[in-house]
This record gives structure tokens, C-alpha cells and sequence, in this order.
């Protein structure tokens, strides 16, 4: 009996946007100037948020923050393909993207500075709340994207998840359910190539974190994740296959985190500060800022009015943070049950009698 | 014999005799008609109807998208129960053995138990677990297990045990209808061995509430499950030697039912609590201090324990050695009135 092939694969990789500012004009989506302005503001705001989130900890205003920086063009790009019925269900480090999905800023400050009234988004948000277990997210993907298919919603479920997320369990049934029911689902992995200390080569021995996809029998591509061109395509591409029943595709953005892993973190300890330079040069927002000046779409006085934009409007979401009212301390036994069972109502009892309400 | 002494189909117009797995097939049946966003998944509960059989009929009744068989992934049947029940549908997911629950406590106790909490009641996760649970049908390994006191220790889940099948499907239909995720345990030892009246028409039985399911004077047997009839048939046997003995099926573990066990051990002074689980930091020992810290005036002895032992569950043919049985709860219950 013969020994013959029975399965061969190809992983594609999609650029479009390099360092120095240049695009590939056959692959580069059709934007009007204004909406790269805007693109380019959204990843802008989320450095912004970003930074000052640093800063706030630094002082004692946040509890620990997974900083963000360098990872925007993905989010941007991502919630840019996204529509108004899409769900986005994110890990711990998507905080541009719930931004850009609807989810207010100071209640993202909230959550991480260690308020549950963070992840209580206002009404008609479709982003699911923060997963810290990593990659527990990516089973709830495949499920929203399962209700959305089984309800004949032309919509798709997009799940964000690390690399370090991709050695789960969670990572395999997910794919494979997803699959399996050819759910209305995108998979978007930030390959930020640390997951705390350990590097990629360390997660994993495959070549790429795309190329998984072919087991599980569904779509993946390998995309420049610091390229918010490449990002916007390859996200609408999947989303166009997921919302009318083409089932789920599996996106692997590469990118750097540029930061620590949290502000309890000192990276300097596992990576080389040549590797964190190089990257640096990669930047996503100087590489769109670089296409717009090129191309006559901005000019040093129109970033130095965003720069200001962003600054006021980072204030303003700090004082919106800080103005929160105190919560109320029943609050940690309201929300456990539809009905306050009677246990919990004495337990109540107990702390207020503490707390003196 | 009848586990309900008391008759619970009164007022129903008409009733047919179901084993608990019928019951529970029956609930899940009338659900799925009540409301289109009620759907079932698990390993083999389509095509075949589940090990159990606790979901025949269901596939060729509403269909593959509603009665959906899933890969071997009990991580994935929790995990996508939690993304479905969040966008408004309510799954109803089988675990095909509690003892292989593992794999999914990631899912359940990291996201499905405190999705409600964590976003301040902004999204919530209406869910079934159904786990047939316990020994006593000599099977192989892992396909004994009661694990109720791993979720009774993480707050966020509702845990339900029926021990008959009327109280299979009102409790399983007041699950599906919960709006908070409810752990749906299933005394699989039991789920053939008898039959009962049960009302054809949908019905719920409310979930909090223990049933004196057997009345007496001198002690309170407390349990639940696959156990109650056991506690029903030492009941019985003490009877003979003049000996009454109340019966309190707890039905629902969490929320306790404090007041019924509170008010049986005030009227009996003697209590007795059974169950599968192995004994330390089993759910008797949490039953025994609620006794103390609120009746222990009312008591005439300590309160007993007629458990699991703390030992891996044996193998079939060992089985008889760990499960509790009407000698040992006699011989407890002699212990109380002795002492």
C-alpha cells in the first residue's frame, strides 16, 4: 500500500503598511483621508488612556494595569471592521478595543483600579467583561458566536485572546468547537510575543500560531499586528465570512508589548532592551502617522491639537473615574443571586453591622 | 414502595408514572416547547439520547440545532453554555458524569458562577448544568463521584438535587426558568429503579425548599439525592423497633432550606445527616454546625454523620463498603438515642 499525502497546508501572512509609511496600493483597504484621521485618532486615545493609567498607579489612583502600548494598531483596526451587532469578548489586555466598542473610559479606570461597577457597561454595550483566566475566553467566542448563528443574527462574535492563551486547553476546544458548528466567530490573537517571561518560542514549536487553524479545519491568516491596514482587512474579511454563515477564521496579529506584562511586572529582568528598541522603530502610530504625512493628510499642527485633544480628554475621564460615588457595601452580596437568598441577607447583616450603615 | 408518602400530584388533572430519567426528559421536553431559547447540548444527547436516555426523543422533537451533540469537550460545553446563556439563550448542558466535571471548573467556577457579581447584574448566565452523580451501579472508574461540596463552596451557583421523579421535573423546569446558573445533579443510581405519579403538564417544584418527606418524632434524617431512599428504608426499619424517624429531603442544596431542618431537629432533639460525599468538609459537617449554632438547646445528642468515607471511591467491587446504607443510619440513629 502506498504512503501518500492526504493533507497539505499554506499559512499566508498579510502586510500592507511597512515602517517607513509606504503601502501596498493593490491590497490597501479604500478609506476616505478622514477616516484614517479617525483611525489614527482611536489609537491615539488609547496610548492616551494608556499612559495615564501608568501614571495613576504610579500614584496610588489604580490598582495593577496590563499596559497596552504597542498593541493598537490590532484594537484599532479590529474595532474598526466591527459593527454595531458584533460582540467583542476580550482578555485582560483589549482595553483600546472595549474603548472603541462602546465600553466608557473611566469605567475601564474602575475596573482595573478595583471596582466592579467597571465591568456594569451601559446598556446595549455588546462586550463581554474582562477574562483574566487565560484563555477561558475563547469558549465564550464559540458560544456567542453559536447563539448568533443560532439565531439568525448577521453578526459574529469576536474574541481577543494572548499567545501565552494559545497552550490552554481552553484555546483547542474552542477552535474545534467552533469548527465543528461553524460558528459566526472571529479569533483574533495578539501575538505580543511575551507571555509574562516566557517568549513565544517557549509557548510553542510551531512556526506561526495561524497555522493551528488548519486543524481545526477553519480559515487562520497571519497578519502584520502593527500594521492597522493589514488588521482593518484581515478582520473584515473574517467577519464578512462569519456574519453570513462562511463559520469562523482564526487571525494571528504579530506585535510587540512594548510595556511590562502589569505594573507588577519588570520585563527588563527576562528580555533584552535592544529587543524592546527594535521594536520601538515598529511602532504602530508613528508607521500611520508616517502614511499620513506622506500622503497630505496631517501636519505638526494637527498633532499638536490631537495631542491636546487626547490630554483634556484623559482628564476628563480620570475626574469621571474619581467622581464615582463610594459603592454601597450591600453591594457585594446584591449581585450574587436574581434574589437575595436568606443566607446572604444575614451575612448583610454582618457587614453593615461593621460598617456601621 | 412510594418515596413521597404525601401526595404531590393532587390538584394535577392528569399523571403518568415516570422513572426520574423520564422526568427529567419530560422537563427538559416541556421547557423546549415553553421557550424557543431553551436548547440542550452535551456529549451524545442527540442521536442517542444521552447515556442515560435522560434526553430521548429530544433530537427528533425540536431538531440538531436545539438537542446539539458536541465534540468531547466538557470545558467547551460549559464554556459556550456561559457565551450562549449571556446572549440570550438558556442551554441546558449535560456533563455525562459528574466525575468528569474537571475539566470544565475552570468555566464554571472562574466565569459561569460570577458573571452575575463581577458585572454588577449587567449580564447574567441562565443556565443548567444537569450531572448525573453518585455509586451504586457498579460501573468503572470515575463514573461515581458526588462533588456537590466542591460548588457549594463557590458561591454564585444554585444546587439542586431531586431524589423522585415528580420532584425531577418540577425542580428541572423551575431550573431552566432560573435566571441564575444552577447545578442540576441527577441520582443516577436511582434514575430507573422505581416509578411515580407525575402530572403530564409542565409544573414547577420551587427551588430553596426542602420536603419532611417522611414524618416522625424522635430523630430527623437529613439528606438528599439517591440517599433519601435509603434513609427512607432505615426509617422504616426503625420503625419496627418503635423507633420514629423524620425524613427531610433537602432538595435543594444551595440556597439551604434552613427553617424546615431547623424546625424538624427543634421537634425530633436528634439528627442524623446522610449523605454520598466523602465525610471531612462534606456538606453534613456545614448541616451540623448550622444545627449548633441555632438549636443546640433543642438538642439531645450531637449530631451524626453517616457519610462516604474519606477515600477515593472504590472500585464496583468495594462499592458496598463506602456507600452509606439503612444498617449504618440505624445504628447512628441508635447512637443519638443513646447517648
Amino acid at each position: 500500500m502506498p504512503r501518500t499525502q492526504v493533507y497539505h497546508a499554506i499559512t499566508e501572512r498579510l502586510e500592507i503598511l511597512d515602517t517607513e509609511g509606504a503601502v501596498d496600493s493593490e491590497l490597501m483597504p479604500e478609506f476616505e483621508p478622514d477616516v484614517i484621521r479617525e483611525i489614527y485618532r482611536d489609537m491615539v486615545l488609547m496610548r492616551g488612556m494608556d499612559s495615564k493609567a501608568l501614571k495613576l498607579q504610579r500614584q496610588g489612583r489604580m490598582g495593577t494595569w496590563p499596559p497596552i502600548r504597542g498593541q493598537e494598531a490590532i484594537q484599532a483596526g479590529v474595532a474598526r471592521a466591527m459593527g454595531d451587532a458584533d460582540w467583542l469578548i476580550p482578555a485582560f489586555r483589549e482595553h483600546g478595543i472595549m474603548l472603541l466598542r462602546g465600553v466608557p473610559a473611566h469605567l475601564i479606570y474602575a475596573y482595573w483600579a478595583g471596582d466592579e461597577r467597571g465591568s456594569s457597561y451601559p446598556e446595549g454595550v455588546r462586550v463581554f467583561p474582562v477574562a483574566v483566566p487565560v484563555g477561558s475566553q475563547w469558549q465564550h467566542g464559540t458560544g456567542v458566536g453559536l447563539s448568533l448563528k443560532l439565531r439568525g443574527e448577521k453578526a459574529a462574535a469576536v474574541t481577543l485572546g494572548g499567545d501565552g492563551s494559545t497552550s490552554e486547553g481552553d484555546f483547542h476546544e474552542a477552535m474545534n468547537c467552533a469548527g465543528v458548528f461553524k460558528t459566526n466567530s472571529v479569533f483574533v490573537i495578539q501575538n505580543n510575543q511575551w507571555a509574562i517571561s516566557i517568549p513565544l518560542h517557549q509557548q510553542t514549536a510551531a512556526e506561526t500560531l495561524a497555522q493551528k487553524s488548519h486543524a481545526y479545519g477553519i480559515p487562520g491568516l497571519q497578519v502584520d499586528g502593527n500594521d492597522v491596514f493589514a488588521v482593518y482587512s484581515a478582520a473584515t474579511e473574517a467577519l464578512d465570512r462569519a456574519r453570513s454563515g462562511g463559520g469562523p477564521t482564526l487571525i494571528e496579529a504579530v506585535t510587540y508589548r512594548l510595556g511590562d506584562h502589569t505594573t507588577a511586572d519588570d520585563a527588563s529582568r527576562y528580555r533584552e532592551d535592544s529587543e524592546v528598541a527594535e521594536w520601538e522603530k515598529r511602532d504602530p502610530i508613528l508607521r500611520l502617522k508616517r502614511y499620513m504625512e506622506i500622503n497630505g493628510m496631517w501636519d505638526e499642527a494637527q498633532e499638536q491639537a490631537l495631542a491636546e485633544e487626547v490630554l483634556a480628554w484623559v482628564d476628563l475621564q480620570v475626574a469621571n473615574l474619581e467622581e464615582m460615588p463610594p459603592q454601597d457595601p450591600r453591594d457585594i452580596f446584591t449581585h450574587m443571586y436574581s434574589e437575595l437568598p436568606p443566607h446572604l441577607k444575614e451575612q448583610m447583616g454582618e457587614v453593615l453591622g461593621e460598617v456601621g450603615s | 414502595m412510594s418515596t413521597a408518602e404525601i401526595d404531590v400530584t393532587a390538584g394535577h388533572a392528569a399523571t403518568e408514572k415516570l422513572t426520574i430519567a423520564q422526568a427529567v426528559r419530560d422537563a427538559m421536553r416541556d421547557e423546549m416547547t415553553r421557550d424557543e431559547s431553551v436548547l440542550v447540548l452535551g456529549e451524545d444527547v442527540g442521536i442517542d439520547g444521552g447515556v442515560f436516555r435522560a434526553t430521548d426523543g429530544l433530537i427528533e422533537a425540536f431538531g440538531p440545532e436545539r438537542v446539539i451533540d458536541t465534540p468531547l469537550a466538557e470545558s467547551a460545553i460549559i464554556g459556550m453554555s456561559v457565551g450562549l446563556a449571556a446572549t440570550g439563550m438558556r442551554p441546558v448542558a449535560e456533563i455525562q458524569f459528574m466525575g468528569f466535571v474537571y475539566p470544565a471548573i475552570n468555566q464554571l467556577l472562574g466565569h459561569a458562577a460570577r458573571m452575575r457579581n463581577r458585572t454588577r447584574g449587567r449580564m447574567t448566565v441562565p443556565m443548567v448544568v444537569r450531572m448525573p452523580y453518585g455509586g451504586g451501579i457498579h460501573p468503572p472508574e470515575h463514573h461515581s463521584e458526588s462533588y456537590e461540596t466542591l460548588f457549594l463552596n463557590t458561591p454564585g451557583f444554585k444546587v439542586v438535587v431531586p431524589s423522585n421523579p415528580y420532584d425531577a421535573k418540577g425542580l428541572l423546569a423551575a431550573a431552566i426558568r432560573d435566571d441564575d446558573p444552577v447545578l442540576f445533579m441527577e441520582p443516577k443510581r436511582i434514575y430507573r429503579a422505581f416509578r411515580d405519579q407525575v402530572p403530564t403538564t409542565p409544573y414547577t417544584v420551587p427551588i430553596g425548599k426542602a420536603a419532611v418527606v417522611h414524618e416522625g418524632d424522635e430523630v430527623t434524617l437529613i439528606s438528599w439525592g439517591a440517599m433519601v431512599r435509603v434513609c427512607h428504608d432505615a426509617a422504616d426499619m426503625l420503625a419496627r423497633e418503635n423507633i420514629s424517624a423524620e425524613v427531610v429531603d433537602l432538595r435543594t442544596l444551595n440556597p439551604l432550606d434552613r427553617d424546615t431542618i431547623l424546625q424538624s431537629v427543634e421537634k425530633t432533639g436528634r439528627a442524623v445527616v446522610v449523605h454520598e460525599a466523602p465525610r471531612t468538609n462534606g456538606f453534613g459537617g456545614e448541616i451540623a454546625a448550622l444545627i449548633g449554632e441555632h438549636s443546640l438547646l433543642h438538642l439531645q445528642a450531637p449530631v451524626q454523620r453517616v457519610t462516604g468515607f474519606d477515600v477515593i471511591f472504590p472500585l464496583a467491587k468495594n462499592e458496598h463498603l463506602y456507600l452509606p446504607t439503612r444498617d449504618r443510619i440505624a445504628a447512628a440513629v441508635k447512637k443519638t438515642l443513646d447517648f
